[in-house]
């Protein structure tokens, strides 16, 4: 069974039908890509699948039992992260404060060890304190540990809010344009550390992106998107030469007449 | 060599040890009690008093800044959490009138009561403005806190029970003393800065800095955001029972929108998010009026002005998000078997 | 059925001066994203603007139309210019900053005016004062009149009624119709782009204070001579026109009028017909529950349009 399931999802806003009968399946380990047009619904679906929005029909389906429409953190809590297209980071809390954020699920001390500071609760503390540093040091960001997360170059920020998704914990992880506004090093940097991901953590990872050449190189397969439609799905050679693709791109080739 | 090169390791932040730390709690506590005593026969009674309010001052502002400052929830209705928890306990007091060790115990349980009946309010309030933000919940909040007063203004008895209506509640037991001003002020601030501090306690900051990406990391946002308010009402309601114990007479009037207004003053003078801060503001707020004497009315005046001065100066208050105990590193990696991190 | 009508004429009459103090707000709103929290006492001092010269004028014989609008005129003017100098020195400096930082500052500004006509006795001072009988309101308009309930319209209900229906019209004509009105709504859309088209956004927002302040002027010179002057009487009325703001879509300059009307209905019929004798205080709860139930229903009011957060 895949790890991660939707059937026939559909959302309408209005009149307006943001996403038609998509599906797609996922499983354990995976890299896979959605992409598509500015406005195809990309991160409509990734919002319906963490709860954010609720389908108008069809399934999200996570290790078989339904998710959709259930509350976002309860979806992060069986087990799907993501970042957001425009960084949504805890500005004004530390870098650290920010990935140890991500540990509250899995915080086994209650209220009264909180309040009598309880030695369970200190040993606790100084565990997350350990593995948030493991994690930073890991994505190269140990050097900005107490800095407020404002105050972060655009390229730490993106990959700190990586960091913060993998510290709750999931076994999906949605990368929702990862490499935006990134210089070419920094992409390659990007590349390199999904690698890591992959390896490290063993989770699946489901990426939108526009750089088609990151794309191509990392993902296993690629769904396409255009007006809410999947209009084509497969590995990255396939889909990069389906002609209603690069249609969508590109546009209709026009027919000169010769004269 | 290898063993230059070594992973750093983790060095946490010197921490006294809280056992050490809930110790000298409760031997301030312990304190308290011959020290007020002593307070009360010889310390002169105005400035006793105003030391009192201080202490209810101190329990309102790190009350609301959970709320505003460390939350984000921005609330303009605490004084309706103050009037329930006041009117429960004067209303109860005044009714049943102890005498003797009867009155000190049956005023703690009234004071917890009060508490508990604006805790119950901060439910009643905290879910209806779930859904709003910034300028919409501070209006809703603020309607709330009218809507309280407005009920108070009509209601002259509960059955046997004399409420007062717009004339107020008089001679109540004037029971407040340092002891137990002291003793909420301390509970309040401990609690709170456990609560706010500690691994439990960050999603309160993380959903005010961005709901939607606390709920995206697992946090229950709607949980925090009433736990916040029902946390808050409650210590604004011990110190409402406080107040009206003080002065022995309590109108509704004196919990109006203006009251509220003073407490986020000290909260947003102090510093949104900074408890030390909202206790320095209390402390200022609440003694420089007095030793400066200024006349009851004008004194609002340099209330406003103050206000607006300081938004137009330095808007994040005295010290901003930050508490006075905290150095520049929190804690860090060290960077090598023969360097210590910097606590 | 006479009663009623009654209660609906009065209604209508507090309602149009709902009305110009809503568009202040609303208007202010718009472009700053800002409750204008001291706009009630903007309105107070368009009151007490008209009780001092009311004074003079009382005494100089002049006829009681001509100072009325001398009145209507110098309350315009005065509070134009105290809301130009609140727009200046207190919310300019601060539109870079987040908007509560704002929002406490006009809260400042309220606190401030209230505290500072209530003290002064050369502004005002604490005890509420009427303006000369001359003023008064009167009646002007009886229907049935030998019946024992006779149905009244009085000078003060006339003139709510046309300058409400003036300045819809005026203000409709100006926003659609002006380049002003224009940059007006590019503003109130987004300050930065608007600013990158070349307006200039400074003049504009003066000027939508300018026009709200006047506004409320003259809604605190009617209120002067139907109730009166208290330093006090822009916080309730601040409320309630506040609540018709939201009720009509904040934001929206048809808005305020639908919600202005709505108020005033709302609030005369209560306290006239439901909320008698013992319980008309909770009148004044009722103007806080219809805010609290429209915040929580559609926040966005009855003719404004939702705004969406993109995550």
């Amino acid at each position: 069974m895949p790890l991660l399931e939707i059937s026939n999802l559909s959302i309408h806003f209005g009149g307006l039908s943001a996403l038609c009968d998509f599906n797609f399946t996922l499983d354990q380990g995976e890299l896979v890509g959605l992409i598509g047009p500015n406005g195809a619904g990309k991160t409509t679906v990734f919002n319906i699948v963490t709860g954010v929005y609720r389908p108008t029909t069809g399934d999200v389906r996570l290790d078989g039992k339904s998710i959709a429409g259930l509350k976002p953190f309860k979806i992060n809590r069986l087990g799907i992260a993501r970042t957001f297209q425009n960084i949504r980071l805890f500005g004004g809390l530390s870098v650290l404060d920010n990935v140890i954020i991500g540990f509250n699920r899995s915080v086994a001390h209650g209220f009264v060890g909180t309040l009598l500071r309880t030695p369970h609760q200190q040993r606790e503390e100084r565990q997350h304190e350990d593995q948030a540093v493991e994690l930073l040091r890991t994505f190269d960001l140990l050097d900005r540990l107490n800095d407020p997360a404002r105050t972060l170059a655009y390229g730490p920020q993106r990959r700190l809010e990586i960091a913060r998704a993998l510290a709750t914990g999931p076994r999906i992880l949605l990368l929702d344009e990862p490499a935006a506004g990134m210089n070419p090093q920094e992409k390659k940097e990007l590349m390199d550390l999904i690698a890591l991901i992959r390896q490290k953590f063993g989770v699946g990872l489901w990426l939108i992106e526009h750089d088609m050449k990151l794309v191509m190189s990392i993902c296993g397969r690629l769904t396409v998107l255009d007006h809410g439609q999947t209009i084509a799905v497969g590995p990255p050679r396939q889909v990069q030469r389906d002609p209603k693709v690069i249609e969508a791109y590109l546009g209709k080739p026009q027919e000169t007449p010769l004269t | 060599m290898e063993s230059d090169r070594a992973k750093p390791t983790m060095v946490h932040a010197a921490r006294i040890p809280s056992w050490l730390v809930n110790l000298g709690i409760l031997l301030i506590l312990v304190a308290l009690w011959p020290l007020s005593r002593a307070f009360d026969k010889y310390m002169d009674g105005y400035y006793l008093d105003l030391l009192i309010r201080i202490g209810i001052a101190i329990t309102l502002a790190v009350s609301l800044n959970l709320i505003n400052g460390i939350t984000g929830q921005f609330s303009l209705g605490h004084a309706g959490f103050m009037a329930l928890g006041a009117y429960t306990c004067g209303v109860l007091l005044k009714h049943y009138s102890p005498q003797g060790i009867e009155l000190r115990l049956l005023f703690l349980f009234f004071v917890i009561l009060g508490g508990l009946v604006a805790a119950a309010a901060g439910v009643l309030i905290g879910i209806p403005t779930l859904r709003l933000r910034g300028d919409y919940l501070a209006i809703a909040t603020l309607g709330f806190g009218q809507i309280i007063t407005v009920v108070l203004n009509q209601i002259e008895n509960v059955g046997s029970f004399e409420v007062g209506g717009s004339a107020g509640l008089h001679n109540i037991p004037m029971v407040s003393d340092f002891f137990w001003s002291y003793f909420w002020a301390l509970i309040c601030v401990v609690t709170v800065a456990r609560l706010a501090y500690s691994a439990k306690g960050k999603p309160f900051f993380a959903v005010r800095e961005d709901e939607i990406a606390a709920a995206a990391m697992g946090v229950d946002t709607t949980f925090y955001k009433i736990a916040a308010f029902v946390v808050g009402a409650f210590f604004a309601g011990a110190a409402g029972g406080l107040s009206a114990t003080l002065s022995g007479d309590i109108s509704p009037e004196s919990f109006n929108f203006i009251r509220s207004i003073e407490i986020v003053m000290m909260v947003v003078l102090g510093g949104s998010g900074s408890l030390t801060g909202s206790i320095l503001a209390a402390i200022v707020l609440t003694a420089l009026p007095e030793l400066l004497r200024i006349a009851e009315g004008w004194r609002m005046v340099v209330y406003a002005l103050v206000l607006i001065i300081t938004m137009l100066v330095r808007p994040e208050g005295l010290l901003g998000n930050r508490e006075l105990w905290w150095t520049r590193r929190r804690l860090g990696p060290s960077t090598g078997p023969s360097t210590n991190a910097v606590a | 059925m006479h009663a009623f009508l009654q209660q609906l004429i009065n209604g209508l009459s507090i309602g149009a001066v709902y009305a110009l103090i809503a568009l202040g707000y609303t208007m202010v709103y718009g472009v700053l994203r800002l409750i204008n929290f001291a706009h009630g006492d903007v309105y107070m001092v368009g009151a007490v603007i008209a009780y001092h010269l009311s004074q003079g004028l009382a005494n100089s014989g002049a006829p009681v139309a001509l100072s009325m609008c001398v009145m209507f005129l110098a309350a315009m003017a005065g509070c134009a210019a105290l809301g130009f100098a609140i727009e200046y020195f207190c919310y300019r400096p601060l539109r870079t900053r987040p908007r509560l930082v704002s929002l406490i500052t006009a809260i400042g500004v309220s606190l401030l005016l209230e505290n500072l006509f209530q003290q002064s006795r050369f502004l005002f001072g604490p005890t509420p004062r009427s303006l000369p009988q001359a003023f008064q309101s009167r009646t002007v308009i009886e229907f049935f009149a030998n019946s024992s309930t006779p149905i009244t319209i009085t000078n003060l209900d006339l003139v709510s009624w046309s300058l409400c229906l003036a300045v819809m019209v005026g203000l409709r004509w100006f926003v659609l119709r002006t380049r002003m009105g224009l940059a007006l709504r590019a503003v109130s859309y987004r300050v930065d782009t608007a600013a990158l088209m070349g307006i200039n956004t400074n003049r504009v927002i003066s000027m939508t204070f300018v026009l709200g302040s006047s506004l409320a002027g003259v809604a605190g010179v009617v209120d002067a001579m139907r109730y009166q002057v208290d330093p006090l009487m822009g916080l309730q009325q601040g409320i309630n026109a506040f609540v018709a703001a939201v009720l009509g879509g904040i934001g929206s300059i048809p808005g305020a009028l639908l919600g202005g009307l709505l108020m005033g209905l709302v609030q005369t019929l209560l306290k006239g017909w439901i909320l008698q004798g013992a319980y008309s205080g909770y009148a004044d709860a009722a103007a806080f529950l219809v805010l609290i139930l429209v915040l929580l229903a559609r926040p966005t009011g009855l003719l404004g349009k939702p705004a969406i957060e993109k995550v």
